[in-house]
């Protein structure tokens, strides 16, 4: 347990404003994005190892999951009719910028690669477009990482190493568990191997994350946003064990998705409530800062 | 780009009469707050918001004083006042994280929303480390100070800085304003008040230094100021380090699901 520090604020007010995005469509773009990433990834690997079948599924899980998630974030802005400005520029120090690009790759590469994939025509163009979005698919499903990482939200920048990681995790297991409920299951077998992975990865990647944290970690811990977490977690080590042993059985394989699905949803749900409690308490802005300048080692 | 104009707050002077607040409104027309009675000394402005681009807080404090060598300790009540704004950082991260450059730095070396660009993505909210810029609901654009751009291309000084009756807003080329804060801290600890210190002044700060410096009379955290802001971009390279070696473990994490390390999962699909 990490010590009640002593700290002064004013009236106990807030340092810094909390995120304003939205729920569901801030957390619900994070699943989406991770979602149609990991998809184009496993669309490209399905591709050179013959899994048609699932190569099918994943393209079009990609393209769907980016052309939702586009419209989600569209849905988010304050000035809706202005979403084109986001491809106005294209500038480095904003990883919304950057990946405003990168979704809009992913987006287009993925919505050609899907229906030269469903109407059978210009085979080769869809075939380019989905080993172009090798690239673009896992930059999608990391990059939002950077995105809440790149604020002054203390549980969120203080957890910039494995955030990309329990995005990664998340994002396979997203794109693993709808792969292995939309793919006849004797076909299904990469993507429960991918789900497998995910599940693995997010939740090593969320334990290292808390321990490293300190205090930091607490608003993953505590209120609802600790309940998502912890549901989270569950769910995505529950998932992943039915995943490993699912074989070819129905019900376990459904069993299995929906709760991966389930997981992964709680997971960006969590990171969004955790970000958001800890800009309200103005404690995890000013005792680290403070620690800091005392012990003589200011930004 | 001219001279970087700045504003040097100091706190030591300010009569908490809230003229500046007043005053930005007023010359920016910015809708007001609604009628809040916030319990918080003579404060019921709160913070710093989209419709808020000056903010006088108000802390009141009891600190026991020597009144005279032969009288013992006496509680004597002080009141800190201090009119906070938008810091103009040399290093900003609202401007840095804005997708659509809708924050751009001024010939004057201050940091401005251009509200026919903005779309409203929220973005800037959360990346400032001081708590500042906050979209305004029902517009949904992002707003904060601009350091009275308008006025500055007139020749005119900021607003707040024109109304303050005690010269705690001091407006001015931000070397200037430096030099005038070290007197002036130099003079206040020679008169003793050794809790006087600048916050924002320094180029090796977090933030790279504010545009917008205080002198205050007690630690940042009471006034509600951050008391070592960091530009939350510093750590950006490193981020897209880490970002890149996860996007690279989604590509091997796929690559080996496929290549049927696992034999529980080789059970079909070749056709
Ligand atoms: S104080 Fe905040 S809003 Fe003002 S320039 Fe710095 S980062 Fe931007
Ligand atoms: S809300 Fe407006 S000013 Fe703020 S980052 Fe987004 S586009 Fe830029």
């Amino acid at each position: 347990m990490v010590p009640e520090a002593e700290f002064r604020s004013y009236y106990g007010r807030p340092v810094i404003k909390a995120p304003i995005w939205h729920e569901p469509h801030m957390p619900t773009y994070l699943y989406l994005g991770g979602l149609s990433g990991v998809s184009s990834m496993m669309a490209v690997v399905a591709g050179f190892t013959g899994h048609h079948r699932l190569a099918r599924t994943t393209r079009v899980a990609a393209a769907l999951g980016a052309a939702a998630g586009a419209g989600l974030l569209a849905a988010e802005l304050g000035r809706p009719e202005r979403f084109l400005n986001m491809l106005r520029v294209f500038k480095p120090t904003s990883p919304m910028s950057v990946g405003s690009w990168i979704l809009a790759a992913q987006g287009g590469l993925s919505a050609v690669a899907a229906s030269s994939e469903l109407t059978g025509s210009l085979p080769v163009v869809g075939d380019a477009a989905v080993l172009a979005t090798g690239v673009t698919g896992p930059l999608t499903a990391t990059y939002t990482a950077v995105l809440v990482a790149d604020t002054a939200v203390p549980a969120w920048h203080e957890a910039y190493r494995e955030l990309p990681f329990l995005f990664a995790g998340s994002a396979l297991a997203s794109a693993g568990a709808l792969g292995m409920l939309a793919t006849p299951r004797a076909e299904a077998g990469p993507a429960r191997a991918v789900a497998v992975l995910g599940a693995a990865m997010e939740t090593v990647s969320g334990v290292v994350m808390e321990r490293r944290l300190g205090q930091a970690a607490e608003p993953y811990r505590q209120g609802r946003a600790g309940r998502l977490m912890r549901s989270a977690r569950a769910l995505t080590a529950g998932g992943g064990l039915l995943a490993a042993v699912a074989g070819r059985s129905r019900t376990v394989t459904a069993l299995s998705g929906l709760a991966l699905t389930a997981g992964a949803l709680c997971t960006r749900f969590g990171i969004l409530a955790a970000g958001r409690a800890s800009a309200a308490d103005p404690k995890y802005t000013v005792v680290p800062q403070r620690q800091r300048l005392d012990g003589e080692r200011p930004a | 780009m001219t001279e970087r104009m700045g504003f040097f707050t100091d706190t030591s002077v300010c009569i908490g009469c809230k003229a500046c607040e007043v005053a930005c409104k007023e010359w920016n027309q910015l809708p007001d707050d609604g009628f809040v009675f916030e319990a918080t000394s003579y404060d019921n402005t709160g913070q710093l918001g989209a419709s808020t681009w000056r903010h006088v807080a108000f802390i009141e404090q009891t600190r026991t004083v020597r009144m005279k060598e032969d009288e013992g300790d006496s509680g004597v009540d002080r009141w800190l006042m201090s009119s906070d704004v938008c810091k103009h950082c040399t290093h900003a991260a609202c401007l840095d994280v804005c997708p659509t450059g809708a924050l751009f730095r001024t010939e004057f070396g201050t940091v401005v929303v251009q509200e026919d660009i903005c779309n409203g993505c929220g973005y800037c909210v959360p990346a400032c480390p001081f708590g500042v810029i906050d979209r305004r609901e029902g517009d949904g654009r992002a707003w904060k100070c601009t350091m009275c751009y308008d006025r500055q291309r007139g020749g005119l000084e900021p607003a707040c800085a024109k109304a303050c009756p005690t010269d705690s807003i001091q407006f001015g080329p931000l070397d200037e304003l430096r030099e005038r804060a070290e007197d002036r801290l130099e003079r206040l600890h020679a008169d003793g008040r050794s809790e006087a210190r600048l916050y924002g002044e320094s180029p090796d700060d977090g933030v790279g230094g504010a545009g917008a410096f205080f002198l205050l009379l007690d630690e940042p955290e009471v006034y509600g100021l951050p008391p070592d802001p960091v530009v939350t971009t510093r750590d950006l390279p490193s981020m897209w380090r880490w970002a890149g070696a996860a996007a690279l473990s989604v590509a091997g994490a796929v690559a080996v699901a496929f290549a049927g390390g696992f034999a529980g999962f080789r059970d079909g699909g070749r056709r």
